[in-house]
């Protein structure tokens, strides 16, 4: 699981959660696989992201060190946004847990995959 | 005619190792897969300069169809509820990231992420009851509601699907409308049984024009009525020409969507030294 994915996943399918987001992230291996670098996607993606969410993430998995504390704007250099491509889609939680910020609900993540099916008597 | 897939097991039961391997090794499996979602995509109707664009897999699977995704330039999450295509996926080292989920819980993402989603063959297991709680109008209900939500105004959804029943089109649109959708279906060579595909386009901003089929361009709304032909009495046999009875069999060959060679002023000619 990338830690863009893991900015976009919530766990409002739960039956009574609000908002369910940001799931917190228990990390046991990760793992980091170099993906071609796009400016343009990076920039695309900015707006979208929920930043103090991406940060606290990052930090979890040790990559945060490099981030700015804000959402940079159009005009930063290319070092910054390669560090952000870095922590968003080149880092990768292997092994861990997902665990909703609400119910305190624990989805595995193995393999990579992170586990959201639900119960009978969570939806 | 084959089973249909839903009647046998759950999905996550059904997709078990064995028919996973087939979404990796079965070159007619993939060749179908990869032909559809492209289909899926010019369906999806995304701006064309644009790259990097950001789209839901619902049903990814193996990921056949995010294949076509980042051929194209855009990323991708895919979402499966069977652990064994995901395990395949995995293996095929495929470029989106992936979630296990059941598309009937909800989509678990927050309002607006999404630039668009495709789904190859995965709507109607919406339709099955596989446990006991299962509703499929409140699955259908609340899969549309959390989809609607996840993507970003103006983007689409392209569903290709296998419908039991004209009722079950009825209840997936129906619902899908309920959410906040509009759009509707798109049969590509709807004259052909083996060729025929489904696809149910929806839009999340406001009524946009339906794309056009494929193998229906002769095809007329309503009734044609023709003049009908003299019943010839000398030689019944001889009722169309050998040249009439090649061009039909032509235009229906291409309402199928099947290969046919051009009609030309040699199409069905005598050939020399065959004097009749």
């Amino acid at each position: 699981m990338k830690l863009l994915t893991h900015n976009m996943l919530t766990s409002k399918a739960i039956k009574g959660v609000q908002t369910g987001f940001p799931l917190n992230i228990v990390v046991k291996k990760t793992k980091t696989v170099e993906t071609e670098f796009s400016s343009e996607f990076i920039q695309r993606m900015l707006p979208k992201l929920d930043w103090p969410a991406f940060l606290k993430a990052a930090q979890t998995l040790g990559v945060g060190s490099q981030l700015p504390d804000s959402p940079p704007t159009e005009t930063t250099d290319e070092t910054v946004l390669r560090s952000i491509h870095h922590a968003l889609v080149e880092v990768e939680v292997i092994e861990g847990e997902l665990i909703c910020p609400e119910t305190e609900r624990k989805f595995p993540i193995s393999n990579g995959i992170p586990n959201m099916l639900l119960n009978e008597d969570e939806i | 005619m084959a089973r249909r897939p839903e009647y046998q097991a759950p999905p996550e039961i059904f997709y078990n190792e064995s028919e996973a391997k087939k979404y990796s090794q079965n070159s007619r499996i993939i060749g179908i897969q990869s032909e559809m979602s492209e289909r899926a995509l010019e369906l999806l109707a995304l701006p064309e300069d644009a790259e990097g664009l950001f789209l839901l897999d619902i049903g990814c699977g193996s990921g056949l169809s995010g294949e076509s995704i980042s051929e194209q330039g855009h990323h991708w999450i895919g979402m499966d509820i069977s652990a064994a295509m995901l395990e395949v996926a995995i293996d095929r080292e495929v470029r989106g990231d992936l979630i296990m989920a059941d598309m009937g819980d909800g989509v678990p993402f927050r309002a607006g992420t999404f630039d668009g989603a495709i789904s190859i063959s995965a709507l109607q297991w919406l339709c099955n009851v596989d446990k006991s709680y299962h509703h499929p109008v409140k699955r259908l209900a609340k899969f549309f509601s959390g989809l609607y939500a996840a993507l970003s105004r103006g983007s689409r959804a392209v569903f290709q699907f296998y419908p039991e029943s004209g009722d079950q089109v009825d209840l997936i649109t129906q619902q899908a409308m309920k959410a906040g959708f509009t759009g509707g279906l798109v049969i590509d060579y709807p004259n052909s049984a083996k060729a025929k595909k489904m696809f149910l386009v929806l839009f999340t901003g406001g009524q946009q024009r339906l794309p056009s089929a494929l193998g229906t361009e002769n095809e007329v709304n309503h009734a044609q009525f023709t003049k009908r032909e003299k019943v010839r009495t000398r030689n019944s046999k001889n009722v169309k020409s050998r040249v009439e009875w090649i061009k039909e069999k032509k235009e229906r060959r291409r309402k199928q969507g099947k290969e046919a060679k051009p009609d030309t002023k040699y199409t069905g000619r005598r050939r020399a030294g065959h004097g009749f």
